[in-house]
């Protein structure tokens, strides 16, 4: 090995020489420009704009909803129902896989028709599948009685809205 | 006229365009043989002698043959039924639709798509069965055996994604309890559902997704393993079929 080259590389101060460093500076250089790559391509992947249908919805006024009245709303999947309290609104998928329920008014249950499970007209499980109650929805009256249902916001079971 | 015959194919593997391409002469030496094996990309991957033992339906059952064939006839099917399929709502179902009713042949390149589908799951299935219970995953072949799992979950997830493209009940309730049991894995699961459907019900973000996946990025992920496999069963002394007694530790034991 020529004096010159043997020089080049020679250890540095810190032990590292020059060809190493630059080495670890190329690499790690590469290994952000790779990360950032991944999260900027994750990030194209999730639509910032989705076209579904909005979750807050009419219901009407709480007068329409005598006790044991049953609504369903094919849009954003819920039920609004008038109990003996006032009004609340059921999710209407089912919490095992996200089937879409049926409300069977001579039975006065709500059936799954992918797995057989059963509710009860509160949102309990009557038999599984399923897992989970049905979630209760938040459901809001303005001054003039009429009803908005929110199926984004979910709220303890129980809590009806009284007109 | 055998003899015309064959001094026309003397005359073609002797002519500048085919050495151009082959390189070499008539495959009439044993060397010749291996080479035509050995510098052919496609045929590479396969090894240059073959016991004739192996070739028998019982050794293997042909069953990871019967996987491939059905491989190639669903890409063979697939690419002809992509000129008349529009991966968009409602689109998607009036394609299908026309695809069965109305297109020529529609119907047969449909149905043959669908059925090679359902045989190469249970081929690929079978396959690894047998090769369970030959113990053809010990080593050497350990590797492959894991090259044929990952080859096993793209199958199900191409067979599983091709599932939702006719846009009928059957798909788009099919795809909802499927993207709900991904959402149950813990912590991402949420998140892969938002990206697998690309928002938060199955609607046509989902259709046009699984639409890319099924027909771009699973099947070169199919076709990229697919070469490793084969190619290792080259590397690894081709395929083994049933145990032999030498192979028994039982024995080597009694001994």
């Amino acid at each position: 090995m020529s004096e010159e080259s043997e020089r080049r590389e020679s250890p540095g101060p810190a032990g590292t020489s020059r060809r190493d460093f630059l080495t670890r500076i190329g690499g790690g250089a590469c290994a952000v420009a790779g990360a950032g790559s991944l999260v900027v391509t994750l990030d194209f992947l999730k639509p910032k704009v989705l076209f579904e249908p909005p979750t807050v919805f009419r219901a009407g006024s709480a007068v329409d909803y005598p006790e044991g009245t049953v609504r369903f709303n094919r849009e954003q999947r819920a039920y609004v129902i008038g109990g003996g309290g006032g009004v609340f609104a059921l999710s209407a998928v089912c919490t095992h896989l996200g089937c879409i329920t049926r409300y069977l008014s001579d039975e006065r249950a709500i059936a799954c028709p992918c797995h057989g499970s059963r509710f009860d007209l509160e949102g309990n499980v009557v038999h599984g599948p399923a897992p989970r109650p049905l979630p209760w929805l938040e459901v809001t009256a303005d001054a003039a009685g009429n009803l908005v249902v929110d199926s984004s916001i979910i709220i303890p079971h129980g809590k009806v809205t009284r007109a | 006229m055998s003899a015309a015959r064959i001094s026309m194919a003397d005359w073609l593997r002797g002519s500048a365009v085919y050495r151009s391409i082959v390189r070499h002469g008539t495959a009439d030496t044993n060397r010749n043989r291996s080479l035509v094996i050995f510098e052919n990309l496609f045929l590479h991957v396969h090894p240059v002698k073959v016991r004739e033992k192996t070739l028998r339906f019982s050794h293997t059952y042909w069953l990871g043959g019967v996987t491939l064939v059905s491989c190639l006839v669903l890409i063979a099917t697939g690419i002809l039924l992509m000129f008349y399929y529009h991966p968009s709502v409602p689109q998607a179902y009036r394609d299908m639709k026309e695809l069965n009713y109305v297109v020529d042949n529609g119907l047969f390149l449909r149905n043959l798509h669908r059925w090679a589908a359902h045989l190469m799951v249970f081929a690929a299935f079978l396959h690894m069965l047998r090769v369970f219970y030959h113990r053809a995953y010990r080593p050497p072949r350990q590797f492959n055996w894991v090259v044929g799992i990952v080859l096993l979950i793209v199958t199900l997830f191409l067979s599983y994604t091709g599932y939702l493209l006719p846009w009928d009940q059957l798909a788009f309730w099919g795809v909802s309890v499927g993207t709900n049991m991904a959402k149950e894995a813990p912590l991402v699961g949420e998140k892969i559902r938002f990206l697998l459907l690309g928002g938060n019900v199955v609607s046509e973000n989902a259709l046009l997704r699984f639409y890319v996946l099924h027909c771009v990025v699973l099947p070169v992920a199919l076709l990229l393993f697919l070469s490793v496999h084969i190619w290792r069963i080259r590397k690894d002394g081709g395929v083994q079929g049933p145990p032999t007694d030498a192979d028994d530790p039982r024995q080597e034991e009694a001994e």
